[in-house]
């Protein structure tokens, strides 16, 4: 007998042996490294959800991961998947998908590994407006080193590396993202579920650089250092304190240690990507002796 | 297979050696470059974006040569054949990250025209002093490949090799000119585009749901899935198993680690090339490679007038070593004169393979010109003298 109010749907997924995300996962590889109550989980759940919702042809979606708890997403999801070095899965996505352009190339990081070694990626990329779908897992902290500070640790807050308290100032990767020129920005926390489902439905069919940030806990490092207790309180936390303000100035998203997390989508625009401008302006240059031009001309004729 | 003619220019050309290695690339097919600007280089990477939308590639100036590299081999696991060219800061810069190609054995070539150090040294002046970076440069355990062209002629040639055996053995292949041979120009014949062997890359073949990316036979080699073929599969830099899981065990690094060094030293022999000229009766055998080679000849010379017996062993691969041969003629000759732009890197490798059977003498030079050939004729005297 079911409990009571809770549809049948969901007491026959609970109930089933398989999890039933399991056929977009490595299940040989389970049990996955993460610990209970961590966000990145959440957000590769959404983005199963993503490629339900679109059904996605995912022989033609690539995940490129650095280094770090959010790095080994690319070995647990079934596609065709790559664990760079630290920092740099976005060069690496960049050459992927220009070898290949049919290809989706999603980046899938933590915080420290796409803002502070991989920084100089990150904001290049977006000049570009690389076609990548690049998602963020930001819990303002390293984790697999055992919670040091990171670019994006917010005044004040206690890591590792900054036992009284971390005194610089952090990114707004989102502010930093559309500054660039990135084609979509959006922010949502890892009790977004719904949302972020959605966010990365749209990133996947969006061509360009887009980047959404999920804001997670970390309750083993960040949350216990700062004292911002157990990983439902850090939900209650985003439950009550998050301001959803769509087409809010990336400028005016910055995240305070207990203040307010402003999410939502903030940039969708449409310029050119990478590739369309060189094709563009090297066929007005080059004409018929621009190769891609040609091949690019066949293949819409036939 | 043979290369495809459209990136061949067939004739004779005029071309210094960092434009002869971008011919030979596009030669070879490779069609996606990635780089950042530096001399003595940049000649290769210029014209390669030059020539690129005609023949179907993609080049890309990227941020800096940490990108550049892992672009490169992005972009291989998405099929295309790949390069990138740099000199000593930026050689420096891509070493993690040519560890992760020898990791995920990713067939791409890196060319590295090599001038003074350390740091900034002499950037518009030659070296050769990059010569055990190119072998040990990248942490942990690994074998290398790389060719030492003197001229234009074979920068475009063993850029070509370069290709092939990149995509024979799964593994970054290093083409290392210096600046000498980078900025000179000569004559480059390129041959017809039908006479030019491409190795095709070793693609698996294998059933979706039986492919092992790291399963291999007895050339050590594994066959390569892409992205796009319908796979989906995994690879790491971390240590893995052979369906490309990450394994952090004394039993796995076992498995994987001393595999990925022997497939370049089991198979030492197909790749490893020199010139050997008048060692029958010599006393004195000079090594040198890339310019040096070119000036010893002239030392040789003056030498061979003045009755010396001198042979000479030119290094068209540097790595793998040719230790055998070393080895060998280390029994019946009286000394080693080896001539580099550095202060003694391959003198070492010389001495080590010689191992006491004769002498080894070291004719060095700090960077920023070539040898007189006189310094290296005293050397040669010297060796001759020896007991």
């Amino acid at each position: 007998m079911s409990p009571k109010g809770v549809p049948e749907a969901v007491i026959a997924a609970v109930s089933s042996e398989e999890h039933p995300i399991a056929p977009f996962l490595r299940m040989d590889r389970m049990p996955h490294i993460w610990c209970s109550t961590c966000g990145i989980g959440t957000a590769v759940k959404a983005l199963v959800a993503a490629f339900e919702k679109l059904e996605t042809d995912l022989d033609k979606v690539s995940i490129v991961s650095g280094i770090g708890c959010t790095g080994r997403v690319a070995g647990y999801v079934r596609l065709d998947s790559f664990h760079t070095t630290h920092g740099r899965p976005i060069p690496f996505a960049t050459g992927l998908k220009l070898a290949n352009s049919e290809l989706t190339v999603i980046v899938f990081s933590g915080d420290g590994d796409l803002s502070a070694i991989g920084g100089n990626h990150f904001i290049h990329a977006a000049r570009r407006n690389m076609d990548l779908k690049v998602i963020c897992v930001n819990n303002f902290i390293y984790g697999m080193t055992g919670g040091q500070a990171a670019p994006t640790t917010p005044l004040t807050a206690v890591t590792s590396t900054t036992p009284y308290g971390n005194a610089e100032p952090p990114f707004n990767l989102c502010h930093l993202a559309a500054a660039c020129g990135a084609n979509y920005v959006a922010r949502w926390t890892a009790l977004h579920v719904r949302r972020l489902t959605k966010a990365f439905a749209e990133i996947l069919v969006k061509p360009g650089f887009c980047f959404v940030e999920v804001i997670t806990p970390c309750s083993t490092l960040y949350a216990r250092k700062n004292r911002l207790g157990t990983g439902l309180d850090i939900m209650k936390y985003y439950h009550d304190n998050t301001v959803i303000e769509h087409g809010a100035e990336p400028a005016d998203t910055d995240i305070v240690f207990g203040g307010p997390i402003i999410c939502g989508k903030f940039v969708d625009r449409d310029r050119p990507t990478w590739l369309e401008y060189q094709d563009q302006h090297l066929g007005e240059v080059l004409g018929d002796k621009y190769y891609r031009g040609k091949v690019l001309q066949g293949a819409g004729e036939r | 297979m043979k290369a495809d003619p459209i990136g061949v220019r067939t004739g004779t050309l005029y071309l210094d050696g960092d434009r002869a290695t971008a011919e030979g690339a596009i030669a070879a097919g490779c069609r996606f470059f990635a780089g950042y600007p530096i001399t003595p280089s940049t000649e290769c990477a210029e014209l390669i974006s030059e020539r690129f939308p005609e023949v179907g590639g993609i080049f890309i100036q990227m941020e800096d040569e940490i990108a550049s590299i892992t672009a490169i081999i992005g972009a291989a696991w998405g099929g295309a054949r790949t390069m990138t060219v740099t000199s000593g800061p930026g050689i420096s810069l891509m070493m993690e990250n040519i560890g992760l190609a020898i990791m995920l054995e990713t067939p791409c070539v890196v060319a590295n025209v090599q001038r003074g150090g350390p740091s900034t040294g002499l950037p518009t002046m030659v070296g050769q002093a990059d010569v055990m970076q190119a072998r040990w440069g990248s942490h942990g355990d690994y074998e290398i490949i790389a060719y030492s062209p003197q001229s234009p002629q074979e920068a475009f040639d063993f850029t070509i090799k370069a290709f092939n055996m990149a995509e024979r053995y799964r593994t970054p292949v290093i083409v290392l000119l210096d600046e000498c041979v980078g900025h000179m120009v000569e004559k480059v014949v390129i041959p017809p585009a039908d006479t030019i062997e491409i190795e095709p890359r070793r693609l698996t073949d294998a059933a979706k749901d039986e492919y092992l990316p790291f399963a291999y036979g007895d050339d050590l080699v594994p066959d390569m899935a892409i992205a796009g073929m319908g796979y989906r599969f995994h690879v790491t830099g971390l240590t893995h198993d052979e369906r490309g899981y990450p394994e952090m065990s004394v039993r796995c690094q076992e498995w994987l680690v001393p595999r990925l060094v022997a497939k370049i030293r089991q198979n030492a022999d197909d790749i490893i090339e020199f010139d050997e000229e008048n060692t029958d009766d010599a006393d004195v055998v000079v090594v040198s490679y890339g310019i040096s080679a070119r000036v010893s000849r002239m030392a040789i010379d003056l030498a061979r007038e003045k009755g010396i017996k001198v042979g000479f062993l030119r290094l068209r691969a540097i790595w793998p070593f040719p230790e055998k041969r070393v080895a060998e003629l280390a029994k019946k000759i009286k000394s080693y004169v080896v001539v580099e732009i550095n202060l003694g890197q391959i003198y070492y490798e010389v001495q080590r393979c010689a191992a006491g059977r004769c002498e080894t003498l070291l004719s060095p030079h700090a960077g920023g010109g070539v040898h007189d050939p006189e310094d290296i004729f005293k050397v040669i005297e010297k060796g001759a003298k020896v007991k």
